[in-house]
């Protein structure tokens, strides 16, 4: 029993350090977490696995920071990106530049290559209701210019960005003052007619979904948002030869209508992915199916209690000793838990955004934000555990023949226990919670559920990470009761 | 044991001056005095707790080791008022907590837990009991088994009956006496109380303002009775 246990855990530290290794004909692909991120993350990856190659999925992932930080960590190999983002949000250049010249920029400067376009541009646009827009003769921006009395309602974002409406405005001379709504309501509005016209991403799957008519661009204001493989450029040339089967295979219109899919007829974005490529003769037709959900959700459980377990081993090494010296050494106490304490008071998502410079994406940077989160509450509770030991069996137990180090191992530390396993037990349940947002950064575990959930507004999707990770916080405070229990004679036990 | 011109200050408040006694070896001497008047610094001297500033510590004719202290102090059973016992050990463990440290093998430790229980009559249901569940007196008589585990040549207790009541605190007195006829040590008790020195002790050392006032066997203690309740009322 003992050996097993031993064994499970060599395998759970070991196994994800096992799995980061890249092979020669491993792929990393990765995807960020919005609708149409996953289906062209998919897409690579089956383009890639019908040209022989094994492929990672880490989707989900928390934005552009976090998949281009990826790319440059080598923690992906290649993931889809919009040529709009990489010259304004990666480059940072001013102007807008011909698809050679950025390709050029990407080389040189970053050391990647990018794909020749899907052959869409997924850019900012204007929809009004076709009804609408036909029975008052608008089909172009400029037509707008007529009709100063129509209704805007407009993302907060897109008033202020600078490819957005305030300079849009300019440019086309349009006198309408715009209503600030939030984008997820924006839909509901427009079709409900309580507002006529809305921004949104051209390729959005709601705009055939209610017959929304996208307003031409035709004085040419928004910048490309052309969609390409972002890749590093020791890709081997089969792989560059697989990702450049998906150029030009996609149009706008295909490109919402597979967004409206996953939105609205509850299909994987694999099984999106996988008909329309196959349809296109891209890919060949297969039959293999999608893993069941119990099974993706006892992979993604086990994920998720790794994730916990090795942070949460990793904090009690170093959290208990931590307490330990700064119970002996007093001078060093406030630093320590000062310092221990920031971290707690820094946002998961932040803390989790901070590990990607230093650590990559994927399960290393994860590990490291959980085990900061899980630093304080064990540190805490030793340190308070050992002061609040009686000073009196203190002195009693060195005048009976206990040096220091008996002292401690054999009186403080069994009596600061209690103190000491509440702390790992508010550990526990705290990362348990927090792990959820390390699908963000690529770490997988019941927070890819929940993310892609969140992405398509998809309540079962949510539940079925969220029921199992309220489940594991439950398990693992019944397993403390338990050491509890067992350890800890019944008169000393805390109560919570 | 022996102190040798012993003086000690806690700042500018001296507590011991110039003691100089020689303990009566596997005899039991009290330390008489009031509270503050030093005494039970002058134990803490004995074991090494608190080191005099100035005069040196005798033990069986050695200057203490104070490098090794922890190690001298397994052949010294120390008893306190309010017992310390530990709360997170058993009756058992309590008791045999200085086997372990001593590294006994684990049947003699266990031996003479049972041994000493009996001595001092405490019912073997109690060794799997935590202290909390025994009473004010099993406890002082458990905190006296565990002194003696290792049979320490020399035992100090620091008013180890004070916090019991009369009736509990005779049959302990007898428990006292019965073990130090079956396995005579040198016993050193700080106390308070001349009749409990009387019954108990075979010499004093009447302490006062941290200098030796008086000395001597029982007889003698006897006929300070008067001047000694005088002075400590």
């Amino acid at each position: 029993m003992r050996k097993t246990g031993y064994s499970l855990l060599l395998w759970l530290l070991f196994q994800p350090l096992l799995s980061q290794g890249q092979s020669g004909d491993r792929i990393t692909v990765g995807a960020k977490h919005f609708n149409e991120g996953y289906i062209l993350g998919e897409m690579i990856g089956l383009v890639l696995e019908d040209a022989g190659f094994t492929v990672d999925r880490k989707f989900n992932l928390g934005g552009t920071a976090v998949t281009f930080e990826g790319l440059i960590n080598d923690a992906l190999d290649v993931y889809p990106e919009y040529t709009g983002t990489i010259s304004t949000q990666i480059l940072h250049l001013e102007d807008t530049i011909p698809l050679e010249r950025l390709r050029d920029l990407v080389e040189q400067k970053l050391g990647l290559e990018i794909s020749r376009p899907y052959g869409f541009n997924n850019t900012y646009a204007l929809l009004m209701k076709r009804s609408k827009a036909e029975a008052l003769g608008i089909s172009k921006i400029s037509d707008l210019i007529q009709h100063p009395t129509i209704r805007l309602g407009l993302s907060h974002e897109f008033i202020n960005r600078r490819d957005g409406w305030k300079n849009l405005a300019k440019f086309y001379g349009l006198p309408h003052v715009p209503r600030g709504l939030e984008h997820g309501l924006a839909y509901q509005a427009i079709v409900k007619d309580n507002i006529d016209l809305i921004d949104a991403y051209s390729t959005d799957g709601e705009i055939s979904r209610y017959d929304l008519l996208l307003l031409g661009d035709d004085r040419n204001f928004f910048p490309d948002y052309q969609a390409v493989s972002f890749y590093q450029a020791d890709l081997p040339e089969e792989a560059k030869k697989a990702l450049g089967k998906l150029s030009a295979a996609i149009s706008a219109e295909e490109m919402q209508q597979l967004n409206a899919a996953a939105l609205f007829e509850q299909k994987s974005h694999a099984d999106i992915a996988k008909k329309f490529l196959a349809g296109k003769g891209i890919i060949a037709a297969s039959t293999s199916t999608a893993p069941s959900i119990g099974g993706e959700i006892l992979a993604k459980t086990l994920d998720h209690l790794k994730l916990t377990l090795l942070s949460l081993l990793a904090a009690i090494f170093i959290a208990v000793p931590l307490g330990i010296v700064i119970y002996r050494h007093q001078r060093f106490s406030t630093g320590i838990l000062y310092l221990v304490g920031i971290m707690q008071t820094i946002p998961s998502i932040a803390l989790l955004a901070l590990m990607i410079p230093l650590f990559g994406i994927g399960f290393l940077p994860a590990i490291v934000a959980l085990f900061l989160y899980a630093l304080l509450p064990i540190l805490r509770n030793t340190v308070v555990g050992l002061y609040t030991v009686d000073p009196q069996l203190k002195k009693v137990a060195s005048a009976i023949g206990l040096n220091d180090w008996k002292q401690l191992a054999l009186i403080e530390l069994p009596l600061a226990a209690p103190a000491i396993l509440t702390g790992i037990r508010t550990a526990a349940v705290i990362n348990v919670g927090t792990d959820t947002l390390a699908a963000f950064i690529g770490a997988g575990g019941l927070g890819e559920f929940i993310v892609t959930g969140l992405a398509l507004n998809d309540t079962d999707l949510i539940l079925r990470g969220a029921i199992p990770s309220a489940l594991l916080a439950i398990v693992i405070e019944l397993v403390f009761e338990g050491v509890e229990w067992w350890a800890i004679p019944k008169h000393l036990r805390q109560k919570i | 044991m022996e102190l040798l011109n012993v003086s000690h200050a806690y700042g500018d408040h001296t507590v011991l001056s110039g003691i100089s006694v020689a303990f009566q070896k596997n005899r039991i001497t009290s330390i008489l005095g009031q509270s503050g008047s030093g005494k039970s610094t002058l134990l803490q001297i004995i074991n090494g707790m608190v080191r005099p500033q100035r005069g040196e510590v005798l033990l069986e004719g050695l200057p203490l080791d104070y490098e090794n202290i922890h190690e001298l102090r397994l052949n010294i059973g120390y008893v306190v008022q309010h017992v310390g016992l530990f709360p997170h050990m058993t009756i058992r463990d309590n008791i045999g907590l200085l086997g372990k440290i001593a590294r006994r093998p684990p049947h003699e430790t266990h031996a003479r837990v049972l041994e000493l229980m009996d001595m001092v009559r405490l019912p073997l249901s109690h060794l799997d009991k935590y202290p909390h569940q025994l009473s004010g007196g099993e406890q002082q008589r458990a905190g006296l088994c565990r002194a003696m585990l290792l049979r320490p040549s020399l035992l100090l207790m620091d008013e180890p009956f004070a916090s019991l009541d009369y009736g509990t605190k005779q049959g302990i007195y007898q428990h006292l006496l019965d073990i130090q006829k079956l396995e005579s040590r040198t016993v050193l008790m700080v106390t308070h109380d001349w009749e409990e020195s009387l019954l108990l002790a075979d010499h004093f050392v009447w302490i006062a303002d941290g200098k030796i006032k008086d000395a001597g066997d029982k007889s003698r203690l006897k006929r300070i009775k008067e001047s000694y309740l005088s002075a400590v009322k």
